[in-house]
């Protein structure tokens, strides 16, 4: 079941599938691709931003963001 | 050396940030550094000379410590620098010779996409593969053989923290940098079709480059505007080819701009799947992982955040404080001894009032810089940064402001100039600018002197209820003016002034690092300095202007003052011969208050006092008469120097503070000719609004103009601040006399 990424709790994870709208090239270039597993490792204190644990290390990206990230729960 | 290998006289390190580059710089350069900025812009260009090399008929070697970049497709001033400085194109600066790849060893899979696109440039190369430590204890097992057979260039493994491996990796960039193989990452049918079409058109346009640079061209131009535009003059023809493939490309959708990323992941991926090993152990919790689950735990972050802050700031203002006091017993204590050294005359007083004195006023905050920047590079270099910013970015976006603002807001307390540099470490530049135009209403220590006296001299001591004094509720009333006033310009500036799309937080949280204290260290004389030096200059100039604008020109003295002068010099020649020290205290008593009474007549006819009695019409609604006004016009330089000119010119002598009961009397029995007093409450609050507002700090001008490359900022947030203070303190005093509080 496809959702997006800002909708993963903290524990849960899942595969990115694809981006709404046009990918963005930062996200690309950090390793965000389609195929790759994403981990919601925790919110910040006010719910946002989202610190996520991808190929090994950990990023901090905006809700909004994350909400153009298409992700298969697993 | 060895045959085909190129004399190398500079090399460059490239890498993420955060992988130790910096650490490595340094032991390769020793003592031999150089912090420059790259021309036109604000980017640190670090350079230094390879130890050994130099001397005894070695050829020197430049070192360059190119600024962390997480690709070459930039996306941000410090990576167009990076991609500028590898592919050449940057100015007054020669490609370098070889490239020494860092990366960490702990996180290989990202760092080695930035270096695939290092390698594909052609340059000779070598790989430190550093932080091994940290590896082998979080039980990575990396195959560096495997992987150097793989990329085709020397892998070095590395512990720069510790100082292991910085000889290998010397003598690997000296002796046995390769040009590697070009790498064969994957690319899409459908899009290597029109890479190879586009790179026939660019070669045939532009024959300069060789074929492999003829590929990475096609494929930066592909995905970047930046770098497409950088075609523009040169290659025309291939600009518009590679418009035209996008557009067909993304008609039959045809993901062109994931294909590089796609690509050189697809290839990186399994070789690192190949050549790392990790311990059955390797998944647990790592360190840093365990620690923000504390440090940016929901409570507990936001209070360890706060308790933070609280330390900066006692530092920052009580443990500053005796080497505050310090300098400013040595500089007055230099005064004095110049004065005894120089011919009286007005290059003495030039020097001692005017140079030495404005000096004094930059060098002041020195302690309060050094620690600001200790503890902000200690944050930087520990990771805790960027943890910062992850817990405060929610609270700071409904602002229009991004995490990364908090330091250089909070820094700005201090002083607004290492809060405007402290901006630097905000990714997204129109965050940046707004970040900087607000950081100046920030109460910094600057006003507190002018706070101090005013409240000291108009508002009562006592308390409010019995539990907060009045002083302390006034004095926290105008730093959260302050403050308020900057998120609501921040908030105005995001909204109207630099519309578009909010940034984006793409921020990496890297692993906690025990801190590297040299590194601290150096970074906070470095950064310092740049504070005395641009500070210190202006300064410099501005006082000298300032004073003579206050010094001059010398009016013939009324001969009732004349009288008043000659008489009270008399008396004390009287006083003395008579040998009474009681009489000769009244009359040396009686001499100060003549000689005061003189310097008062000459500041009201001085250019300053000329300049404020112009003023005055206009400053008169916010309750200032000329002499206020002239204070204003002298402490444009610096808030502080409001203090000392107050003092001249109510004759309270030249070496009143702010704490002086003098000062503080002469100000309460001032009257305006028809008896009615010039300073009420009324106008000390509305003289503090306006110091709450107003940009009275050359400094900040000047940095900001470093920092934003124009003088078009800086003069819009002297105007707007200006602007602030007049119609704050217009309306302070007008409703205030509406309200019958004259």
């Amino acid at each position: 079941m496809t959702t997006s990424l800002d909708q993963l709790k903290p524990g849960e994870s899942g595969r990115i599938d694809g981006f709404s709208g046009s990918a963005p090239g930062r996200l690309l270039e950090m390793g965000l691709l389609p195929g790759t597993v994403v981990e919601v490792v925790r919110l910040a204190p006010l719910g946002d931003p989202m610190d996520l644990k991808v190929r090994g290390f950990h990023l901090s990206l905006r809700k909004k963001e994350a909400a153009h990230i298409i992700v298969l729960r697993s | 050396m060895s045959e085909g290998v190129r004399a190398v006289t500079k090399i460059a390190l490239a890498g993420n940030p955060n992988v130790g580059k910096t650490v490595l710089f340094n032991a390769l350069t020793g003592a031999n550094q150089k912090v420059a900025n790259y021309p036109g812009v604000t980017v640190e260009r670090k350079s230094g000379r390879l130890t050994g090399t130099g001397k005894d008929g070695v050829p020197a070697v430049e070192v360059v410590d190119l600024p962390g970049c997480y690709s070459l497709n930039p996306r941000s001033i410090d990576e167009r620098i990076a991609h500028d400085v590898l592919v050449g194109h940057a100015q007054n600066e020669e490609p370098p010779d070889a490239v020494i790849c860092v990366v960490d060893a702990t996180n290989l899979e990202r760092n080695l996409y930035l270096i695939t696109q290092v390698l594909d440039l052609g340059l000779p190369a070598v790989l430190g593969l550093n932080m091994i430590d940290a590896a082998e204890a979080a039980g990575i097992k990396i195959d560096t053989q495997a992987l150097s057979e793989a990329l085709g260039v020397p892998v070095i493994p590395l512990a720069a923290r510790h100082g292991r491996g910085i000889e290998d990796v010397r003598d690997a960039v000296l002796n046995r940098a390769v040009v590697p193989p070009l790498i064969d990452w994957p690319v899409r049918d459908d899009v290597e079709a029109q890479v190879r079409r586009l790179g026939e058109i660019l070669a045939k346009e532009y024959s300069a480059l060789d074929e492999r640079r003829v590929r990475f061209e096609v494929f930066a131009a592909l995905t970047s505007d930046v770098l497409l535009d950088s075609w523009t003059n040169r290659a025309p023809g291939f600009r518009d080819a590679v418009l035209a493939a996008r557009a067909e490309m993304e008609s039959s959708s045809i993901p062109y701009q994931m294909a590089e990323t796609m690509g050189r992941y697809g290839w990186v991926s399994p070789l690192v799947q190949r050549v790392v090993q990790r311990h059955s152990d390797a998944h647990a919790r790592s360190l840093s992982d365990r620690m923000d689950a504390v440090l940016i735990h929901r409570v507990w972050g936001p209070a360890i955040f706060a308790a933070v802050l609280v330390l900066i700031f006692q530092a920052v203002f009580t443990w500053a404080v005796p080497a505050m006091d310090f300098i400013e017993w040595s500089v007055n204590g230099i005064g004095t001894g110049l004065r005894s050294v120089l011919p009286d005359g007005v290059f003495e007083d030039v020097i001692v009032e005017g140079a030495l004195t404005g000096v004094g006023n930059v060098v002041v905050f020195l302690p309060q810089i050094l620690i600001l920047f200790f503890f902000l590079g200690l944050m930087e270099d520990t990771g805790y940064m960027a943890r910062s910013a992850f817990i405060m970015d929610r609270a700071m976006r409904r602002f229009g402001l991004s995490g990364a603002s908090v330091v250089p807001l909070l820094s700005a307390y201090a002083c607004a100039i290492p809060g405007i540099m402290a901006a630097r470490t905000l990714p997204d530049e129109r965050d940046r600018i707004i970040t900087i135009m607000v950081v100046p209403l920030q109460g910094c220590s600057a006003r507190l002197p002018v706070y101090v006296l005013f409240i000291g001299a108009f508002i009562p001591a006592g308390t409010l209820l019995g539990v907060v004094g009045y002083q302390s509720l006034a004095m926290t009333s105008l730093y959260f003016l302050g403050t308020g006033m900057a998120f609501v310009a921040a908030w105005v500036l995001g909204r109207f002034v630099f519309k578009g799309e909010g940034s984006s937080f793409v921020m990496e949280l890297p692993p906690y690092r025990v801190p590297q204290w040299k590194l601290v260290f150096r970074r906070m004389i470095d950064r310092s300095r740049v504070f005395v030096v641009r500070a210190g200059k202006i300064i410099f100039g501005l006082s000298i202007l300032l004073w003579l604008l206050a010094a001059y020109p010398k009016t013939e003295l009324t001969p009732d003052l004349e009288n008043r002068l000659a008489t009270a010099q008399e008396a004390v020649v009287l006083a003395e011969q008579a040998g009474d020290p009681a009489v000769t205290t009244l009359a040396l008593d009686a001499q100060a208050a003549a000689q005061n009474q003189v310097a008062s007549f000459r500041t009201r006819n001085s250019y300053i006092g000329r300049f404020g009695r112009a003023l005055e019409p206009v400053m008169a609604p916010l309750g200032f008469d000329w002499k206020i006004s002239a204070g204003i016009v002298a402490s444009f330089a610096a808030r502080e120097v409001i203090v000392s000119a107050l003092a001249t010119i109510y004759s309270a002598g030249a070496d009143a503070d702010e704490e002086s009961l003098a000062l503080r009397d002469a100000i309460k029995a001032d009257t305006y000719p028809d008896g009615t007093p010039v300073f009420t409450s009324l106008v000390a609050v509305s003289l503090m609004v306006f110091f709450v507002f107003a940009l009275q700090c050359m400094s900040t001008l000047a940095i900001a103009r470093r920092e934003l490359n124009s003088w078009f900022w800086p003069a819009v947030m002297w105007v707007y601040m200006f602007a602030l203070a007049y119609v704050f303190s217009l309306v302070v005093y007008q409703g205030g006399l509406a309200l019958g509080l004259g």
